[in-house]
């Protein structure tokens, strides 16, 4: 039996647990309409505008960062589990690696890219 | 020690001389799926009794006591009325969108509890990339939470969306990083294997001090993706009513719910298994009688008390500590943690080879 075939039996599962669950729950749940029902929760007075709307750019500063921190961890996935084999040329070539990144960090955080304004 | 593996090989031999051998796999699919879901429900309600009798006690009083004794059947009864709860639909939503997100979150929490080795024998997927597995499934939960509150079209939902995103992210790569560590110890990324080395050791000990930094930054990490604690910043609820899921209700908030209680629980055995042996019982080298009597303890003992053991550290931290800014929140991950974690990765391949 292969690990794939199992991953998706436990991917139906979960559909199955969400959607059985939604479908009894609409079954029992009672159901009424009202127009402010379908209002949003806010603090009582009639929200205004929408708000799909632009947001602060210091999410996204840090969305950047990491992405380039995680496909360092993707990169040095592999590394980790050879280690034992590559020895000591491995971790020096991995040091300067890891190196270049740091210094990354360091002019992100010098240029003011980690400091939440 | 007693394998679980005598019990599914029995299950498999039984099915396979009653029917063909595709049938009996259909069958042995429809068990895994049956007892993934019955295991994920227990162990949520479970651990929702628990957290509400732990958060009684730590505040000098008594929790739940009305349902059952003890209040054993609280959480029950709360499932079952969560069920009867109105599905609100709110007009200017994105519908679709709106009822993808509580879909995301628990596949993303379901993968993961099916990738967990809870006891001799008893893990249902084990992929040879287990760790890279679970980090990658685990993530799929922020797509959800995401979803869920750009969908809302309400500005709590958004904010809290969009914190919990930063957030999110910002810890995945410490808890990365800290898991990596221990895959440069052992040289292996399947669970099991990850397991079977610790038989004599657990890696915690196994691994000097670079192991330890890793287990502690990886429980602070693991706290702040399951949104909790003193991290709970996307949900602070005196700013923000409740973050994301202000805008569900019934069984749709019972899912973001549901979730975060089993990531809890995800994290507490994920740091179990890599760092504290999973189920393997503890051994001190040289003392055979004292090793020969922790055998005797059955494996999902060991497994669940250790794991416990985790969440209620995490349990404990979340009712002691005030709540973090935002700021203060990402700066301990991008000026404390990760800087630490890349030194303590070197040190533990520095340790290695030596």
């Amino acid at each position: 039996m292969t690990n794939s075939a199992v991953f998706l039996v436990v991917l139906i599962t979960a559909f199955v647990l969400v959607g059985a669950a939604l479908l009894i729950a609409m079954w029992l749940a009672p159901r009424s309409t009202n127009p402010l029902k379908g209002e949003v929760y806010e603090c009582g007075i009639p929200t205004r505008g929408t708000s799909w709307m632009q947001f602060r750019v210091g999410y996204y500063l840090f969305a950047i960062l990491y992405l380039v921190f995680d496909v360092e961890t993707v990169l040095l996935f592999p590394w980790a589990t050879v280690m034992r084999q590559m020895g000591t040329d491995g971790l020096i070539c991995v040091l300067f690696f890891v190196i270049i990144l740091a210094l990354g960090l360091a002019y992100a955080w010098r240029k003011g890219a980690l400091k939440w304004k | 020690m007693w394998s679980f593996s005598e019990l599914t090989e029995w299950i498999d031999a039984t099915l396979r001389s009653l029917m063909g051998d595709g049938w009996a796999l259909f069958v042995e699919f429809v068990l895994i799926g049956v007892a993934v879901l019955v295991a994920y429900a227990v162990l949520a309600l479970i651990l929702i009794w628990v957290e509400r009798k732990v958060c009684g006690f730590f505040q000098c009083r008594l929790g739940p006591n009305r349902v059952g004794k003890w209040g054993i059947f609280q959480s029950v009864a709360d499932m079952i009325k969560i069920l009867l709860k109105e599905l609100i639909r709110i007009n200017r939503s994105d519908k679709v969108l709106f009822r993808m997100a509580s879909f995301f979150v628990i596949i993303g929490s379901i993968c993961t509890f099916a990738a967990i080795p809870f006891a001799k024998g008893l893990q249902a997927i084990d992929f040879n990339v287990g760790v890279f597995y679970v980090l990658a499934v685990s993530s799929l939960g922020v797509v959800g939470i995401l979803l869920a509150g750009w969908s809302s079209n309400s500005k709590y939902s958004m904010i809290g969306a969009m914190r919990s995103g930063a957030q999110l992210i910002s810890y995945e790569i410490s808890s990365g990083l800290s898991l990596m560590a221990i895959v440069v110890l052992s040289g292996s990324m399947q669970l099991s294997e990850i397991v079977a080395q610790q038989a004599d050791t657990w890696f915690i000990f196994k691994g000097h001090i670079p192991a330890f930094i890793a287990f502690v930054i990886y429980l602070i990490a693991g706290h702040a993706e399951t949104n909790r604690g003193p991290f709970d910043m996307p949900e602070a609820e005196s700013e923000l009513t409740s973050g994301y899921h202000t805008e569900y209700s019934g069984i749709q908030f019972g899912f973001f719910y549901l979730a975060e209680y089993l990531n809890m629980f995800i994290i507490a055995a994920v740091a179990t298994t890599m760092f504290l042996g999973g189920w393997q019982p503890l051994h001190i080298a040289g003392w055979d009688g004292f090793n020969a009597v922790m055998d005797y303890i059955p494996s999902f003992v060991w497994f669940f008390g250790k794991t416990f053991f985790c969440v209620f550290l995490a349990l404990w931290v979340r009712w002691t500590f005030p709540r973090l800014r935002i700021d203060q929140l990402l700066n301990l991950e991008w000026k404390v943690l990760m800087p630490i974690c890349l030194v303590n990765l070197i040190l533990m391949a520095i340790v290695v080879i030596l």
